[in-house]
Parts: structure tokens; C-alpha cells; sequence
């Protein structure tokens, strides 16, 4: 306990006593971590998005005119359950399908509420025994001739599309995310060298009197770790309100698009704050163990 | 007790010290004398265990130094204190806190830090000067809180890298005096120096090391050989 205080009180005074350098190290580690952040939000976005377009659009949804009853539907349901390839076919009336929207919407669903009419059609969702006979089984579909049809939407290239951009999208992200941790370790790392630096003589003299490495080595341990930390908390402030910031702006127009808002904002602000306390504290303490490698091998 | 039992050294391919042997009891007043690349240093680096011998062993205080194991070599060197030329006091820490943080090392209790401390810097003759800053003392004063920082561990060797190089002949005697005075006290010290007045007028044990080798050990020698008394 004592080891630990006193390690303690001389990595805040070190901070101190360098704080032009520690300050420079904390916004660069903030941006770097920022920066990661909005990767990070990225890809967790386009993954929901994603996932969010498969279930969607995994199946083939056959809109039907207004003028269509219910019972006319439910049969022309049951003539499409019958086809080869079919896994399933469902009904959904009018009121279903804004029932269904609004489940979709989740929070947002509010919007809906100050519809003046239904705007959605009576749907059939027809699902395929396997993914890639949903093609033979459209073609099947459009042969029925019904006027109570009025459009087949099949997205099967969209969606091949959207999951190839996600993709691309997520290795970017990985790599520019790996990338920006080992910007950010060498920042620190330099930091504390300078600071190593500013203190050669007095590390010089510490092990010459018997100090262990720990002991020297301590202290710029918890320098690194504290300004990791401090850059994650400050970084996970920034993001997180930009994030809030874009909720606001984004969400209508995302609804509007792909039926699904951004990913809540309480989600975003939990991982973050433990994925950049996290790498803050890794960054920092990685950072000054490097730096301090070379100096105390003698 | 210092014991070198035919230790050599090589610095890649160049011989620093060769088959050197010397004995140095507790309690001796030991000189350490040559040119400039002579060996000295290596002696002390290897007494230290700055660096490894490649043949023969050493031992302090019955504990073997070559091939300790880097763990012990923290414990080991509490039990030496050094002293160099150009001081190493560290400007931003007063004289107290000089001295005390080598107490620190150990993780001594402030209780225990104040007493020793006070001790200390009155033997050097600074007992009202540890509120004062390095560059507010003479080279002279400088060189006595370095004393003191290296003695406040109490160890049982002092090693003195030429510690009177950069003083002026009166100063330099005074510390001759102080360390006089430490080795009375019981700690055994090996100086390294230049200093042919001092070696000559202290007349203590000399061991001239010229190229790696012990050329000459007087019990009460001299700085050269002519002058042996």
C-alpha cells in the first residue's frame, strides 16, 4: 500500500510537473480515440443496418391493392403456400402491416400515430425453402395471374450489395482502427520518453541506490495509465454527444430509408465508455512500458 | 570485504581488466588510481554489477556479485552507496529531499526519513541548509549533500568517483575530511582519483591499475612510486 501511494503521488506530480506534454498527449489520445469512435459507430450502424435489411428483405413481399378483401387474400395466400420452393406464405391486412411498421420503429413509432389514413397495403410474405431458390420461386409467383396484385418486391441484389459495402465498410474500420491504437501508443510512448528523459538523472541515481525496475517504473505506469483514462473519458464525452447530436438529425431520414433508426444512443455511450477505458488504459500502460524498455535493461 | 578473484573483462574485443585480483577488508580507506581508461571504472561498474565479468567472481560482503541474479541486484546495491564527480543532485528537490529520496527507495517511513536525514546532513555540516535548492549551495556543499544522500541508506561500502575533480584544493580536502570521518565510522570506502595531493597526503592503501592490470598495491602508499612512504 505504501509502494503503491508513493507511486501514486509521484505520477500525479509528474503530470503536473509536465503537463504542457501531458496535456498534448491526452488530445492526441482523445482524437485518436475519437476518431476510432466514429469507426466504431459506423460500424456498428451499417451491421445493424445490415441485419436489419436481411430480416427485412429476406423474403418476398407481394403488395396487393386496396381493393383486394381479406378473404380474396387469404386465398391467393394459401394458392402461393402451395407452389414448389415455398416455405412459407403470410397474410398481413392493412392494419397488420402498419401494425408491423410500427413495431419496426420502435420508438420512433410515434410518427406513424398522426397518419391520416393507412398508407401501407395488404402484404403477402412469401419465404423461400432456401435463399437461392428464391429467384425460380418468384418467377412461379408472377405466373398467377391476379389483378389483386400490384407489385412483387424482391431485393435479392440489393441486399448481396448492401452486405458486400457492410463488409468493406467493417475492414476498413478494422484497419484504420488498428492502425489509429498503434498512432496512439507511440504518442504516449514519446511522451513518457521525454518525461523518462527529463528524469535520466534521477532514475540514474534511484537505481544506483537499489531501486527495484517496479519501483522506477511505476510511477510512469500510472502516468500512462492516467492519461489514457482521462483521454477515454474525455473522448467518450465527445463522441457520445456528437452521437446524440445525430440522432436527432439522422433518425427521420433513416426511417424514411431503411426502416430502422441509428443504434440507440445508451448502447453506443456503454461500449464505448468501456472499449476506450479499455484501450486508453491499455494504450497508456503498453505506451510507457515501451518506452521505458530500453532504459531500464541497464 | 571486497574479494576480486581473477576477474577479466572484455569490451568486445579490447581487455578492460585481466586476471585482476584484490582483497579490500571492512573498514579500509582504499585508493583506486591510473590513467584515464586504465581500468578504474570498470572495477567499479563490475562492483556494482553495472556490468557482468566474463571470467572470475566477485564477492561483497560474502555474497557472490558475478552471476547474482538481476532480482538481487537492487538489494546489493543498498548495501553500497556512491558518490560521483559532477554530484547528480537533482535540481528541482531541496537538499532534504535529495537525501530523502534515497530513502524512499526502501520505502522508509517519513517518521524514519526525518531522523535519518537530519543525522546525516549533520555530519555533512548542512544541518541548516535542507530547505535550500542545489544551485543555491557551493560545488563544494553540493558534493556533501551527495555524501549524505549516499551514506543516508547507511551501506556498508562507499564508492567516491572522483569525488573531489571539480573542487578547488581547500574544498577538496574538506571532503577528504568528511569521508575521513564516514570511514571512521566504520564503512569501508574505495575512492577512484586523479588526485596525487590527496592520495599522497591522506596515506592510505593505493592500488595503481594501468591497462586492466594491478601494477603496484601499497598499504600506505603514495600516488607514485617514488614517492612511497
Amino acid at each position: 500500500m505504501k509502494r503503491f501511494s508513493y507511486a501514486l503521488k509521484q505520477a500525479f506530480s509528474q503530470i503536473h510537473r509536465n503537463r504542457n506534454m501531458s496535456t498534448a498527449s491526452i488530445l492526441a489520445i482523445t482524437a485518436m480515440l475519437a476518431i476510432l469512435g466514429i469507426f466504431f459507430i459506423l460500424m456498428v450502424n451499417v451491421n445493424m443496418m445490415t441485419a436489419n435489411v436481411e430480416e427485412q428483405f429476406d423474403c418476398v413481399e407481394i403488395y396487393l391493392t386496396d381493393s383486394m378483401t381479406e378473404a380474396d387474400g387469404a386465398a391467393l395466400t394459401e394458392q402461393i403456400g402451395g407452389l414448389p420452393d415455398v416455405a412459407s406464405a403470410i397474410y398481413l391486412s392493412k392494419a397488420d402491416a402498419l401494425e408491423v411498421m410500427k413495431t419496426r420503429w420502435g420508438d420512433n413509432a410515434y410518427l406513424l400515430d398522426g397518419l391520416v389514413s393507412n398508407p401501407f397495403p395488404a402484404t403477402i410474405e412469401v419465404k423461400a425453402t432456401d435463399i437461392e431458390k428464391e429467384a425460380a420461386m418468384v418467377e412461379a409467383i408472377k405466373t398467377i395471374e391476379n389483378p389483386g396484385i400490384e407489385e412483387i418486391k424482391y431485393y435479392q441484389e440489393e441486399i448481396d450489395k448492401i452486405i458486400k459495402i457492410s463488409e468493406y465498410i467493417e475492414t476498413g474500420a478494422i484497419i484504420l482502427i488498428v492502425v489509429l491504437i498503434l498512432i496512439s501508443m507511440l504518442v504516449v510512448s514519446n511522451t513518457i520518453k521525454i518525461t523518462v528523459h527529463a528524469r535520466e538523472d534521477e532514475i540514474l541515481i534511484m537505481k544506483y541506490v537499489g531501486a527495484t525496475n517496479w519501483f522506477v517504473r511505476a510511477p510512469f505506469l500510472i502516468e500512462g495509465i492516467v492519461i489514457g483514462f482521462i483521454a477515454s473519458v474525455l473522448s467518450t464525452a465527445i463522441v457520445g454527444f456528437a452521437y446524440y447530436k445525430c440522432i436527432d438529425f439522422f433518425t427521420p431520414k433513416f426511417l424514411a430509408f431503411f426502416n430502422s433508426g441509428l443504434v440507440p444512443l445508451e448502447f453506443i455511450i456503454y461500449n464505448l465508455a468501456i472499449i476506450f477505458a479499455a484501450l486508453g488504459i491499455c494504450i497508456g500502460a503498453l505506451g510507457s512500458i515501451l518506452s521505458m524498455r530500453k532504459f531500464l535493461s541497464a | 570485504m571486497i574479494v576480486f578473484d581473477n576477474v577479466t573483462k572484455y569490451y568486445d574485443d579490447k581487455v578492460a581488466v585481466e586476471d585482476l585480483s584484490m582483497i579490500i577488508e571492512d573498514g579500509e580507506f582504499v585508493f583506486l588510481v591510473g590513467k584515464s581508461g586504465a581500468g578504474k571504472s570498470t572495477c567499479i561498474k563490475l562492483l556494482l554489477k553495472e556490468i557482468e565479468a566474463d571470467e572470475g567472481t566477485i564477492l561483497v560482503d560474502e555474497r557472490e556479485v558475478t552471476g547474482m541474479p538481476k532480482r538481487l541486484v537492487p538489494k546489493h546495491r543498498r548495501k553500497i552507496g556512491i558518490v560521483f564527480q559532477n554530484f547528480r543532485l537533482l535540481p528541482k528537490k531541496t537538499v532534504y529531499e535529495n537525501i530523502a529520496f534515497a530513502m524512499n527507495i526502501v520505502y522508509a517511513s517519513r517518521r524514519k526519513i526525518k531522523p535519518s536525514v537530519q543525522e546525516v546532513l549533520k555530519l555533512v555540516g548542512l544541518e541548516d541548509k535542507e530547505k535550500m535548492y542545489p544551485d543555491q549551495l557551493s560545488e563544494g556543499e553540493q558534493q556533501r549533500v551527495a555524501i549524505a544522500r549516499a551514506i543516508v541508506n547507511k551501506p556498508t561500502l562507499l564508492i567516491a568517483d572522483e569525488p573531489t575533480g571539480n573542487l578547488d584544493p581547500d574544498t577538496a580536502w574538506g571532503i577528504m575530511e568528511l569521508l575521513q570521518k564516514i570511514n571512521d565510522a566504520g564503512t569501508t570506502i574505495v575512492m577512484v582519483t586523479h588526485a596525487k595531493d590527496i592520495v599522497d597526503r591522506m596515506e592510505k592503501r593505493v592500488i595503481v591499475i594501468d591497462d586492466g592490470i594491478i601494477v603496484r598495491d601499497s598499504k600506505k602508499g603514495a600516488y607514485t612510486e617514488d614517492e612511497e612512504i
